[in-house]
C-alpha cells in the first residue's frame, strides 16, 4: 500500500475498531437512552470505516474492498491508534475513551475536508457532522460523572488515568503522514494538539477534574504494535469469514 | 417485538370487584365498541387499566430482552453492512421498548417499578427470547420468523383502543419494517450459499419455528382473556386466527428458498384454503412461560448486570443534575 | 431498587418534521437534565431523518384541560358555523374572495 492509501487506512482502522468496542455496549448500557446514544455514535464509526477501507481499498488497487480489509488481516496489519482498540471497562472508561478520541477526531475531519484528494474530503465532510456531536454529547458526559458522585468522580478519573498514556499517539506524525501533507492530502495532526487540549481542558474544568499528568506515551499501534486486546477483539469480529473461507454473507 | 398476554387465568377478578360507577363503565364501553381512542386523562375501569400496564410492560419488556439474543452477534457480523444492519435493528428494539415503558408510564406506572418488576422476575416477556443464538443464521431466522410473527400481532395494535399504546404501535410497525426484510434476506443468501451455510439456515429454521407459532400465545380455548381484551379493543385477533395466517404466509417464503419448514403433518388444505400443521408442544411453551427456557437465567442475568452496574451511572447525572440546579438558583 | 426519587425526570419530545411546519409531540425520554433531555430525544427520535429541530419539556410542567370539562369547553364552538367560511354564499364568476 502506499501512503495515500494507507491514509486512509489508518482513519478506516481508528473507525472500526472504535465502533466494534462501542457496538459491544448494545443492550447493556446503563440506561434505555443512553442505549441508543451509544449505538448511534457505534453506527456513524461503523459507516465511517466502510468509506475510509473502500478508499484505502480502491487507492491499493489490488482488489480488497472494506470487507476484505476489515476481516481479512491480521493484528500486525492493523494500523488503529492504542486508545480505540482499549477495552469498554465501565462506562466512565468508555466515556473517557471516546471524549479523548473524538475531539481529536472532529478537529482531524474539519482539517481533512480541506484535503485535495476529493473521496477523503468528501468522507470528512459527513463525518465531521457525526463526530461534532459525539464530543459534545460525551463531553456532556465527562462533566456529569467529574462533577456527580464520588463513586462516579473517582470512576472517571480511572477512565482518564487508563486511556491517557495513548493519547500522544494520536498526534504522532510519520513517514505516512509526512507523504500525505505533501501530497496535499493529509492533515498535520501535530497542529491540532493546541486546540485539543484547550477542548479538553474546557470540559475537564467544567468537570472539576484535573488533566492527567503527563506520562510516558504508549505508542506503535499505526505500525501494527498493539495491545493484546486487539487480537482477542478481532478473532471475535473475523470470526465467521475465518470459519467459512470464500463464503459470502 | 412482541409479546403476547402471559398472564395466567382467572386474573382481573379481584380488579372487577372493586365497585365502579356502572353509567361511566357504560359510557367507557360504548366509546371503546365506537372504536374511539380512550387517553390517559379519561376516566377508564381498573381493570382496563391494569391489563393494559401488563400488556404493554410485557411487550416493552419483551423488546429490552429481545436485544440480547440478536445482541449476542453484533460483535460478530460477517461484514460491515451485516454488523450496520443488526446494530441498527437492535437498537430499534430499546426504541420500541422505550416507546412502550413511555406509553404504559400514561397510566401512573414509572419505568423503574416496571423494570424492577422485570428484574425480580414478577414481569412476563415473550418466551422466544429465552432461546439462544447460536450460529449467525439464527439472526436471520428471529428477523424472518420472530420479526414476521410480531408484525403480525402488532399490526392490528395500532387501532387499539388505547391513545398513547395505538401511536406507540404505529411508530413501532414504521420502523421495524425493514426488520423482517433484513433476516429473510440473510435466510435467503445462506440458503444459495455453501453447503455450510445451507445447513446452517435450515438448522436455524428447525429451531425457531416452533417456538415462532408460540409467539402467538395459547390455543384460543385455553386463552382466558381474549375475549375481554377483544372487547376492549386491547387485542384485535385471536391467537389462532393470527397463528394460522403465519403459517400461511411464512410455508411459501420458506419453499421460496428451499427451506424446509420442520412439520410433518404440515399440508395445504384446499378446502379451508389454508395450511394444517402439527401441534405445537404446550408444555414446552408453558414451561419457557415459567421461566424454564433454555437461556432464560442468562437473559435475565444480562438484564440485572446492566441494571446494577449502571446504578452509580444514573445516581451521578441525577446528582449532577441537582448540583448545577441549586448552583444556578444560588446565582440567581 | 426502584425508588421514584431517583429516576431520571420524564420528558415530552416534540420535533419539527421540516422547515416551515409547527413542532409536533413524538413521544418521551428520561433525563437528568434539560440538555441530555434533547440528547435523548435526538437519538431516539430523529434516527430516521425525521426533524430539523426538537423541543424538550418536563412533562410535570404540562396543564392539561380535564377531560370531565370537554362538553363545556369544546362543544360551544359547534353551532358557530359562521366562523367558516363555507358558511357564506358567493355568487359565482366573483373571484379572489
Amino acid at each position: 500500500m502506499d501512503a495515500i492509501a494507507t491514509y486512509a487506512l489508518r482513519l478506516g482502522d481508528d473507525s472500526l475498531i472504535l465502533g466494534q468496542r462501542l457496538g459491544e455496549w448494545c443492550g447493556h448500557a446503563p440506561a434505555l437512552e443512553v442505549d441508543l446514544s451509544l449505538a448511534n455514535v457505534a453506527l456513524d464509526q461503523i459507516g465511517q470505516a466502510t468509506h475510509f477501507l473502500n478508499l484505502a481499498g480502491a487507492l491499493e488497487g489490488e482488489g480488497r474492498d472494506g470487507d476484505k480489509l476489515a476481516f481479512h488481516r491480521d493484528v500486525m496489519d492493523f494500523t488503529n491508534c492504542l486508545l480505540v482498540e482499549q477495552p469498554n471497562g465501565d462506562f466512565a472508561q468508555t466515556i473517557a475513551r471516546l471524549f479523548l478520541f473524538a475531539h481529536y477526531q472532529e478537529l482531524l475531519f474539519t482539517a481533512l475536508t480541506a484535503s485535495k484528494d476529493a473521496r477523503l474530503a468528501a468522507i470528512a465532510a459527513k463525518a465531521v457532522k457525526e463526530t461534532a456531536y459525539h464530543a459534545t454529547l460525551v463531553s456532556d458526559w465527562v462533566v456529569r460523572l467529574g462533577d456527580g458522585t464520588e463513586e462516579s468522580r473517582a470512576r472517571m478519573i480511572a477512565g482518564l488515568d487508563w486511556m491517557w498514556r495513548f493519547v500522544d499517539e494520536l498526534f504522532v506524525m510519520d513517514e505516512v503522514d509526512a507523504a500525505a501533507i505533501e501530497a496535499g492530502v493529509g492533515v498535520d495532526k501535530s497542529a491540532l494538539r493546541g486546540a485539543w487540549d484547550q477542548r479538553i481542558d474546557a470540559v475537564l474544568a467544567d468537570a472539576t477534574l484535573e488533566r492527567p499528568a503527563a506520562r510516558r506515551p504508549v505508542l506503535g499501534g499505526r505500525s501494527g504494535r498493539h495491545s493484546e486486546h486487539l487480537g482477542h477483539l478481532l478473532s471475535e469480529m473475523q470470526f465467521l469469514q475465518r470459519a467459512y473461507p470464500g463464503a459470502t454473507w | 417485538m412482541y409479546t403476547t398476554d402471559l398472564s395466567g387465568k382467572g386474573k382481573g377478578k379481584a380488579e372487577a370487584a372493586v365497585a365502579e360507577d356502572p353509567a361511566l363503565v357504560a359510557a367507557f364501553e360504548a366509546r371503546v365498541a365506537n372504536d374511539e381512542f380512550i387517553e390517559p386523562k379519561d376516566w377508564m375501569p381498573e381493570a382496563y387499566r391494569k391489563t393494559l400496564v401488563r400488556q404493554m410492560s410485557q411487550h416493552a419488556h419483551s423488546e429490552i430482552v429481545g436485544m440480547l439474543p440478536e445482541g449476542n452477534w453484533i460483535t460478530r457480523a460477517p461484514n460491515l453492512r451485516r454488523k450496520a444492519i443488526l446494530l441498527a435493528k437492535v437498537q430499534d428494539e430499546a426504541g420500541h421498548g422505550l416507546y412502550l415503558y413511555s406509553a404504559a408510564e400514561t397510566l401512573g406506572t414509572s419505568r423503574d417499578e416496571m423494570t424492577e418488576a422485570l428484574l425480580s422476575g414478577k414481569a412476563k416477556y415473550s418466551t422466544i427470547f429465552n432461546y439462544p443464538t447460536l450460529t449467525w443464521a439464527d439472526i436471520g431466522a428471529i428477523g424472518w420468523l420472530v420479526d414476521g410473527a410480531a408484525i403480525m400481532n402488532q399490526v392490528p395494535l395500532q387501532r387499539t383502543s388505547y391513545g398513547p399504546y395505538a401511536r406507540a404501535m404505529v411508530r413501532i410497525c414504521k420502523e421495524e419494517s425493514f426488520h423482517q426484510r433484513q433476516g429473510y434476506e440473510i435466510m435467503m443468501h445462506l440458503a444459495a450459499g455453501t453447503e455450510a451455510q445451507k445447513r446452517m439456515a435450515q438448522d436455524a429454521l428447525n429451531r425457531w419455528w416452533w417456538p415462532s407459532l408460540m409467539m402467538f400465545g395459547p390455543p384460543d380455548d385455553k386463552s382466558p382473556n381474549t375475549e375481554q381484551s377483544m372487547r376492549w379493543r386491547i387485542k384485535r385477533d385471536t391467537n389462532d386466527e393470527l397463528r394460522q395466517k403465519f403459517v400461511d404466509i411464512t410455508v411459501p417464503q420458506a419453499e421460496a428458498i428451499g427451506l424446509t419448514v420442520p412439520d410433518a403433518a404440515l399440508k395445504w388444505n384446499e378446502e379451508r384454503g389454508a395450511y394444517d400443521f402439527g401441534d405445537v408442544d404446550w408444555e414446552e411453551f408453558y414451561a419457557v412461560v415459567k421461566g424454564e427456557g433454555p437461556v432464560a437465567k442468562e437473559r435475565m442475568q444480562a438484564r440485572v448486570k446492566a441494571w446494577e452496574d449502571g446504578a452509580w451511572v444514573r445516581d451521578a447525572a441525577r446528582v449532577h443534575a441537582e448540583k448545577r440546579a441549586a448552583a444556578k438558583l444560588a446565582a440567581e | 431498587m426502584s425508588d421514584a426519587s431517583k429516576e431520571w425526570p420524564l420528558w415530552e419530545v416534540f420535533v419539527r418534521g421540516k422547515g416551515g411546519l409547527s413542532h409536533r409531540h413524538v413521544g418521551s425520554v428520561h433525563a437528568a437534565d434539560a440538555k441530555m433531555a434533547i440528547e435523548h430525544a435526538r437519538d431516539t427520535y430523529t434516527r430516521r431523518m425525521e426533524g430539523v429541530s426538537l423541543w424538550v419539556l418536563p412533562s410535570a410542567q404540562i396543564t392539561s384541560s380535564d377531560p370531565g370539562d370537554a362538553a363545556a369547553l369544546f362543544e360551544p364552538a359547534e353551532d358557530k358555523v359562521y366562523r367558516h367560511p363555507t358558511f357564506y354564499k358567493i355568487p359565482d364568476g366573483i373571484t379572489h374572495i
